[in-house]
């Protein structure tokens, strides 16, 4: 931002075209409605009223791929279930992101067994994984605040 | 209506069947016949419909895996022809009494005759079965999986089936762990 917008005088702000993409990419990023196990639940009391993830432009859930920038793999992935996963992932629109949300998610928690995927990363490329059992909603905001760290030193030349 | 005097089950089907009660046992006021699986309908059927017995409802089938373990347990304190037994819980809501009736099958291409065309509720408890122990169920109307996916490789509730498809990841370990750990693409 230039000296003119802190003095009050929003005529003309001057950027990078990183920066502008960037914070909008952050700034109204739809996840994809859809849970897997009990850490839905935690995701759902992060969308209510009290912590609000509106707050950070996700105001609302997305019910098609197409349409969704944000993948919250929030609970354990059957391998019965992890194709549906991946199919998923591949109808979401570039550019896309993946958090896994919880224990199981990350790296198959206590289900260390032969129904559950060790980890969603075995299907598709995770960018922030959040610890905890089922996380807290601070903790699942601020999974996506790290997200939206990392979305903010995106270069050009990584998505050009 | 006059209800007719409860009978015992055990003299009932081995008066009716004879040879084919391989075996009968009682536990703790639980009664088991295990009964040649080529008659195994007809002793469901019959305990079902004849007076005295009437044990109209299904209430649950299970399989138990006998396969030798590493605790010296030979299982010979008890009658086990078999790897495989099957177990049908049946109760009588007319005079509220329970009985369990058990099959074998053997290890090598288990099967047993399906009950499903006679008593419906058999249906998702023996296809259940069939996915998980492996256990064959001959004339069953509908033979895919219940539980897991239709290309699954084996059946999880066999006591010879591996628990865990990787190893606990300590300190130690990780590394080793992480190497081969499938890691997905773009």
């Amino acid at each position: 931002m230039g000296i003119s917008s802190k003095l009050g005088n929003l005529g003309v702000v001057t950027t990078t075209l990183e920066t502008a993409v960037n914070w909008g990419r952050t700034g109204a990023m739809w996840p994809l409605l859809f849970g897997l196990a009990c850490c839905a639940i935690e995701m759902m009391a992060t969308q209510a009223s009290d912590y609000d993830m509106s707050r950070f432009g996700m105001e609302l859930n997305r019910a098609t791929p197409r349409q969704s920038d944000l993948m919250i793999v929030a609970g354990r992935v059957t391998r019965k279930m992890a194709p549906v996963v991946r199919q998923l992932y591949d109808q979401m629109a570039e550019p896309k992101w993946v958090l896994s949300m919880g224990d199981c998610a990350s790296c198959g928690g206590v289900y260390n067994n032969y129904a559950v995927v060790q980890g969603v990363d075995e299907i598709i490329p995770v960018d922030v994984y959040v610890a905890g059992c089922p996380p807290r909603p601070e903790q699942l905001i601020h999974g996506i605040l790290t997200l939206h760290e990392k979305i903010k030193g995106e270069r050009i030349r990584d998505w050009a | 209506m006059q209800i007719p005097a409860a009978l015992n089950p055990v003299e009932e089907v081995k008066a009716k069947f004879g040879d084919a009660l391989l075996h009968h046992k009682e536990f703790r006021g639980e009664t088991t016949l295990i009964v040649n699986p080529d008659r195994l309908v007809d002793v469901m059927l019959f305990l079902r419909a004849a007076p005295g017995l009437v044990y109209n409802y299904l209430s649950d089938i299970s399989a138990v895996d006998y396969y030798p373990n590493d605790y010296g347990d030979d299982f010979k304190s008890d009658f086990r022809p078999e790897r495989f037994g099957v177990s049908y819980h049946i109760y009588s809501m007319l005079y509220n009494r329970r009985l369990r009736v058990k099959a074998f099958a053997a290890e090598e291409a288990p099967q047993l005759p399906s009950l499903t065309p006679h008593w419906p509720a058999a249906n998702w408890l023996e296809r259940e079965i069939a996915d998980m122990m492996g256990v064959k169920f001959e004339g069953h109307p509908d033979q895919r999986r219940l539980l897991m996916a239709d290309d699954w490789d084996g059946h999880p509730h066999r006591r010879d089936y591996p628990l865990g498809k990787e190893t606990v990841a300590f300190s130690f370990n990780i590394e080793d762990i992480q190497k081969n750990k499938p890691i997905a693409k773009e």
